[in-house]
């Protein structure tokens, strides 16, 4: 990383301006970081330290201002909420034959008998497949903001083990099964019954999570190794794309697609919303492990 | 239907899965699955213009089994296309001018994530460009905001993160409000993709039902994206951001990211609002009031900034000045002036900061005027690409600055009050940037005695210098001969108004 130059006595293009700095007769070149900087004259201008300054300043009259602002904005979103249709109101727009089709032959076409799951994998995939690369974003930059080397030789009085304890070690043995066997389910079951990849994953993620924090981040980042994770999420991610990608080339060219529904209530069925659900899961579920770890020890 | 229909879904699912793929690739692959992307990229956008330009049509493409009301879509012409186009090449020579300031700037362990962050970046854009969905409009302003906000962060070190966080919080606050806005929006019309909801609003608008709730969504939209593309009173973030980024950061930050945001609000006004309730609603005359504030107070800011790259970043947000005015004043030939405007920004500034870079580079790093003072001689290429973004920005004829300004002038007139705003703000903004960028252009060339600068080795220069000499050439061409282009945003325009 380089570091910056301190800028804060530079001129400006003004003062240049003013003080007639295109003298042409001066063809000496000063560098600047031999000019003296006189000590009491260091009065900076745009620095960020000196903003923090003025804001405390002003911060009476900031605190002032932006409550009434606040105040102006939320009595404009009140009125504009009184505005609305109410909530559960037969009439309202948004009951319409959008919504209606949804609701209607939402299992018929999609094979999912969970109105939200066809929802969301089949009518809408396109905006489920942005959410889910809204999270890949998201884990490659909190990847980029704390990955660090982890410190090699952490005192003993910073490790948190409670193995060490009996009562915490039997529980999680029996906990972290359960845990993940009913995010599993909720991932399979999701074009059946309320759930689905985005809810099952942050379950089964509490599992590794439990694991790390009951056995030690050492012991939880030999058995989930980021090369692990990595592999896990690209190949989650790479069969949604391309899965998604055969699925939206075949309907926008009106192609026969190799798909089929199957029948509704079966466990394999809904063509392509399960192994979405799984792989969407999947990917919720190293994000959601992967943010811990980077937030406690800083590298997986 | 044609094959070349299917360009704008493989563009987006391309870079998707270059993404992907270029998370476990090594740093160098990586970055040429990126160029490699980008080049893909334009060639197929391309493909696409000259397909909607051809056939004077523009299509909707179905992104699965489901037609319009229920599934999702894109949809493509002239605009779209050209837009895409533009982004796509404008990417393609930031990133390869920018390259040799990535391998400086960012640390090893995460530069192949630099790389990723490129490409979700690249496909969010050609998303916003191409969707005619306004909520695959919102999720794909989610992934540009955290992959922009990721490609600043990405250079390390205090100011830079003090100037990524200050990002996140305006562009943040933006997405909310726009989340909101398409919230009301949807509570009241019930509908998400663009041609239904421009029937369900202009329908709504003539009964006169939920006018307070249309006005405060169609506001919270125009403000939100507002606020991200750093129009006037929220502009803090942008200089900091666009200053302090690696190179190529800046480039793609102020040459693309900016106008996304700028070009999905021209589709919110034209294809969902509507430019008749648009107007009807007063959001128009906010906008034209905070963008001839932005063209004045923006350029006297760049006057009074003390660092090269600040300067260069304050020119960006008084020309997005430039581009709300554009959208304030309505008419379709303040459109084309608009589109113009994007057109020539997106060419000049991202070489105005790749040359700003260079000539750093050749005075040992330093950024303030004094240092800067004769460093053209050092770098001749970086000096000359300075030089004429420099003239461009001013609005010397010939050159492709000069372009917008005269189809905004000869589209301000008879409008009342507004004539004179416009009028004034662009002869106001013209003589500042007279003042800054002209002035630091003869900075460059001064005499100097160069004995006791730093080392710097001017053999790569031009090397360095040759996607920014792209652009510039491109830019010439332009400002040389307009006619063509204005014929084919003329084309574009019949269609995307219809």
């Amino acid at each position: 990383m380089n570091t910056q130059p301190n800028h804060a006595n530079d001129p400006s293009l003004l003062e240049l301006w003013y003080n007639g700095g295109l003298d042409l007769t001066d063809h000496l070149y000063i560098p600047v970081e031999d000019e003296p900087q006189p000590a009491e004259k260091y009065r900076p201008k745009h620095n960020d330290a000196v903003f923090a300054r003025h804001l405390y300043r002003y911060a009476r009259v900031f605190n002032v201002a932006g409550t009434v602002l606040c105040i102006l904005f939320s009595l404009l979103m009140i009125l504009t909420v009184a505005n609305l249709p109410a909530y559960g109101d037969p009439d309202a727009p948004t009951v319409n034959e959008v919504a209606e089709r949804y609701v209607e032959q939402g299992t018929a076409e999609t094979g999912a008998v969970n109105t939200v799951a066809g929802m969301i994998l089949d009518y809408r995939a396109f905006d489920t497949l942005g959410e889910s690369f809204v999270l890949f974003t998201a884990v490659a930059a909190v990847t980029i903001l704390m990955e660090r080397k982890p410190k090699k030789k952490v005192r003993r009085a910073e490790v948190i083990s409670y193995a060490e304890d009996d009562i915490v070690r039997v529980v999680s043995r029996f906990v972290i099964p359960i845990v993940l066997v009913f995010g599993v389910y909720i991932l399979l079951n999701g074009h059946l019954s309320p759930g689905g990849g985005f809810s099952g994953g942050a379950i089964m993620a509490a599992a590794p999570i439990l694991y790390a924090m009951v056995w030690g981040d050492e012991q939880a980042s030999r058995v989930f190794t980021a090369r692990r994770i990595r592999t896990v999420v690209v190949c989650a991610l790479g069969f949604y794309c391309a899965a998604k990608s055969y699925s939206f080339f075949t309907g926008a060219n009106h192609l026969p697609s190799i798909i089929s529904t199957g029948t509704p209530g079966n466990i394999f069925s809904a063509g392509l919303i399960m192994p979405l659900n799984v792989a969407v899961g999947l990917v919720v579920c190293c994000t959601m492990y992967s943010f811990y770890m980077y937030f406690r020890r800083g590298s997986i | 239907m044609s094959f070349v229909q299917n360009f704008p879904f493989f563009t987006i699912i391309l870079s998707l899965i270059c993404a992907v793929v270029s998370f476990v690739l090594s740093k160098n692959a990586s970055k040429w699955v990126s160029v490699a992307l980008l080049s893909i990229s334009s060639v197929l956008n391309l493909a696409v213009l000259v397909y909607c330009s051809q056939n004077n049509t523009d299509f909707t493409y179905m992104m699965g089994h489901f037609p319009a009301p229920w599934g999702n879509e894109l949809a493509a012409g002239v605009f779209e296309s050209l837009m895409a186009l533009l982004f796509a090449f404008v990417m393609l020579m930031s990133i390869l001018g920018g390259a040799s300031h990535v391998e400086h700037d960012v640390a090893k362990q995460r530069r192949h994530l630099y790389w990723v962050m490129v490409d979700l970046t690249h496909a969010a854009l050609m998303a916003l460009c191409y969707t005619n969905d306004i909520f695959t409009g919102y999720v794909f302003i989610e992934v540009c905001t955290i992959a922009s906000c990721a490609l600043l962060a990405v250079r390390g070190g205090g100011r830079v993160l003090i100037a990524s966080v200050r990002y996140m919080i305006f562009a943040l606050v933006g997405s909310g409000l726009f989340l909101m806005g398409v919230v009301f929006t949807y509570s009241i019309t019930g509908h998400l993709l663009f041609p239904q909801l421009r029937e369900a609003i202009a329908l709504l608008w003539r009964d006169g039902s939920y006018r307070l709730s249309m006005t405060v969504a169609i506001g919270l939209m125009s403000v939100g994206l507002a606020i991200k593309a750093g129009l006037f009173p929220f502009h803090f973030w942008l200089p900091s951001a666009h200053g302090r980024a690696t190179t190529a950061t800046s480039g793609i930050l102020s040459g693309v990211i900016v106008k996304g945001y700028l070009f999905l609000l021209i589709k919110i006004i034209y294809r969902v609002v509507g430019v008749e309730v648009f107007h009807a609603s007063g959001v128009q005359n906010v906008l034209l009031i905070f963008g001839v504030a932005a063209m004045v107070f923006c350029s006297a800011a760049a006057v009074g900034s003390r660092r090269l790259k600040t300067m260069v970043a304050y020119s960006s947000a008084a020309q997005i000045g430039y581009m709300f005015m554009g959208l304030g004043m309505g008419t379709e030939a303040a459109l084309i002036a608009v589109f113009f405007q994007i057109i020539s920004h997106a060419l000049t500034k991202p070489m105005l900061f790749l040359a700003s870079s260079s000539l750093m580079d050749s005075c040992g790093g330093h950024q303030d005027f004094r240092s800067l003072r004769g460093a053209g001689h050092r770098n001749k290429p970086a000096g000359f690409l300075f030089t004429v973004g420099a003239l461009s920005m001013v609005g010397i004829p010939m050159f492709i600055g000069f372009i917008p300004k005269l189809h905004f002038a000869s589209a301000a007139f008879g409008m009342g009050w507004r004539t004179w705003a416009v009028l004034g703000a662009l002869v106001i903004s013209t003589l500042l940037n007279v003042l800054y960028f002209l002035y630091t252009a003869m900075l460059l060339w001064l005499p100097v005695n160069d004995d006791n600068r730093p080392s710097f080795n001017g053999k790569s220069a031009w090397r360095h210098a040759a996607p920014g000499l792209a652009l510039a050439v491109l830019g010439m061409a332009i400002g040389l001969q307009s006619a063509p282009l204005a014929q084919l945003l003329q084309q574009g325009i019949a269609l995307f108004c219809r």
